[in-house]
């Protein structure tokens, strides 16, 4: 599993609050925190907060890269905050994201080739989530086609189906879980699959008994990467065992551990 | 339509052990293929043969074995130098069959300056294993550990229940280690967390997945050790260690070795050893110089289509 590690986001308040006035210190034991919890990519987004995103992302990306060598996922609405980014990074970066609109796969793709970077494609548009498996699919299929149009490929798409709180969207969980298995069957090579995990436990009491059980439904369903929280051990316990349920690891009573000795 | 040979490429090789120090120090491991496909990887050291000895004369030995050394076995250096000088060995296994309590139980203090004299006379690394008696040996092996401190040696047998004392012993002393376990993927790879679990680098563990000789299962362990091999290309950092065989002393037990002509114990064990070669075996260690000879002109002509 790509486990993209969320927690460099300054919509959480400290976060934020250490972006406004350079806290280096929370950052990077952030950085480093989620990389020896098991995150292999950490996401980085400067958040609601930022009045100079392109300066905060710089700052961000430095300052993360002062203490920890792992790829990055560049999380932004903003094409250009992204390319700002994307100058300064050490491992070949995720653009975390495009949608299904063409006017911003263009842009997004764009800047992918250019800096040869991996792209997490959101199964949604400008008419917003689709509801259904179908819908999820065709988006899906309009994303890796204009990625394939870049010769960008497919395996350095994130498709992400986009997962919805449990306690507002209930129908949805079966929807994403289907179409995490039929995205995998979209083209060769298979694309990768992405969640924003967090977000189906969002406004629940068991948030974290809901990320879990979720994370190991969709791992048997193909998911190959998610964005969550690697501080949460019992998550990251879930998904190491869902693993290797599905053989992709060799068994011994120390596979936590083995896991971990990666 | 031509058909096009399907490759495989692995992301992460075998780890490489060094045996022995000095000019005569030999490298293990290192693979990024299965055995001798050179197509998909590199194997940038050859698997290498060493002959088995005891630290005394051997009592249930096969007279055709005990013959293929003459007078030698009687006395350990003498057997040691004629490894080494009369049949090429390049690396030396001896196992302390003296120290076991039905063989006589001799202490470390015994056999420490034998070994001291093999060092010296016969010059080649060193692979040490127990008698076999868990007890004993945690006695014996550290002791001997010891002595031989700044030699390089691969010592044996750790398992999973009773590897604490020698994974101590041999990261005290710098040596490297031999982790056993019985024809199980599972076990193997815990053995090997065990290990560095006592802050034992991975990358000085070799490990014994059991041997079994030709008609006695050796295809177990033959899918075991592929099983293995797949894993650690793939990332299995704990699965990442070279494979030793101890091919000599499994099948020198069998009645189809023992009670016929030489040249069948010989073809026995050579057809074993080749098995193991395929199965992905980087050390061999073998008892009959003939069969050893084989074996190692086996390696040098899989080796030619590098």
């Amino acid at each position: 599993m790509i486990v993209i590690g969320e927690l460099i986001n300054g919509m959480y308040k400290d976060v934020g609050k250490a972006i406004v006035n350079k806290e280096a210190d929370v950052i990077q034991h952030l950085a480093v925190d989620q990389v020896k919890a098991g995150a292999t990519v950490l996401d980085v987004n400067t958040g609601p907060y930022s009045k100079n995103q392109k300066d905060d992302m710089k700052w961000l990306i430095e300052t993360i890269q002062g203490v920890v060598q792992v790829p990055l996922a560049l999380d932004s609405t903003k094409a250009d905050v992204i390319e700002e980014g994307l100058k300064l990074v050490t491992k070949r970066a995720i653009i975390n994201s495009t949608n299904a609109d063409d006017a911003k796969m263009q842009t997004i793709f764009t800047l992918a080739k250019k800096y040869n970077t991996q792209v997490i494609g959101l199964a949604m548009d400008k008419s917003g989530v689709p509801n259904s498996k179908d819908k999820r699919l065709e988006l899906a299929a309009t994303i890796v086609a204009k990625a394939i149009e870049f010769d960008i490929a497919t395996d350095d798409l994130f498709l992400d189906p986009i997962v919805l709180p449990v306690n507002v969207a209930q129908t949805q969980g079966t929807e994403v879980l289907e179409s995490i298995r039929e995205f995998r069957l979209l083209c060769d090579p298979s694309p990768n699959t992405t969640i924003g995990l967090s977000n189906v436990s969002q406004g629940t009491k068991f948030r974290s008994l809901v990320n879990r059980t979720f994370l190991a439904m969709a791992i048997a369903n193909g998911l190959t990467s998610a964005i969550l929280d690697p501080l949460d051990k019992e998550l990251m316990d879930a998904m190491i065992t869902a693993e290797l349920i599905l053989n992709k690891a060799i068994y011994c009573d120390s596979f936590l551990e083995a896991y971990r000795k990666k | 339509m031509a058909i096009e040979i399907v490759k495989e490429k692995y992301s992460s090789p075998i780890n490489t052990v060094e045996i022995g120090s000095g000019a005569k120090c030999v490298k293990i491991g290192g693979e990024t293929t299965l055995p001798f496909l050179f197509d998909e990887g590199d194997m940038p050291n050859a698997p290498v043969v060493a002959l088995e000895m005891l630290d005394c004369e051997p009592v249930d030995w096969a007279d055709s074995l005990k013959a293929a050394y003459g007078d030698a076995v009687k006395d350990p250096v003498k057997w040691a130098v004629k490894c080494v000088k009369e049949f090429g060995a390049k690396v030396l296994c001896v196992r302390l069959q003296s120290t076991h309590p039905d063989s006589g139980g001799k202490t470390a203090e015994q056999v420490i300056p034998i070994l001291k004299s093999i060092v010296k006379e016969a010059g080649v690394p060193l692979v040490i294993v127990g008698g076999g008696d868990e007890e004993k040996d945690n006695d014996v092996l550290p002791k001997v550990s010891q002595a031989l401190k700044g030699e390089n040696c691969l010592f044996g047998i750790a398992t999973q229940d009773n590897y604490k004392t020698l994974t101590a012993t041999c990261l005290a002393d710098g040596h490297s280690i031999i982790a056993e376990s019985p024809i199980d993927i599972n076990i193997a790879k815990q053995v090997n967390i065990l290990i560095s679990d006592m802050g034992f680098n991975p990358a000085r563990i070799v490990m014994h997945p059991t041997t079994t000789s030709l008609g006695y299962g050796m295809e177990y362990v033959y899918s075991i050790m592929e099983r293995g091999r797949l894993a650690a290309f793939i990332g299995d950092k704990m699965l990442a260690m070279p494979f030793v065989l101890f091919v000599g002393a499994e099948v020198w037990k069998t009645k189809e070795a023992k009670e016929s002509a030489a040249a069948q114990g010989v073809n026995w064990e050579l057809t074993t050893a080749i098995a193991m070669l395929q199965a992905g075996a980087d050390l061999l260690i073998m008892r009959h110089p003939e069969a050893a000879k084989s074996a190692a002109k086996y390696i040098a002509i899989a080796m030619e289509e590098k």
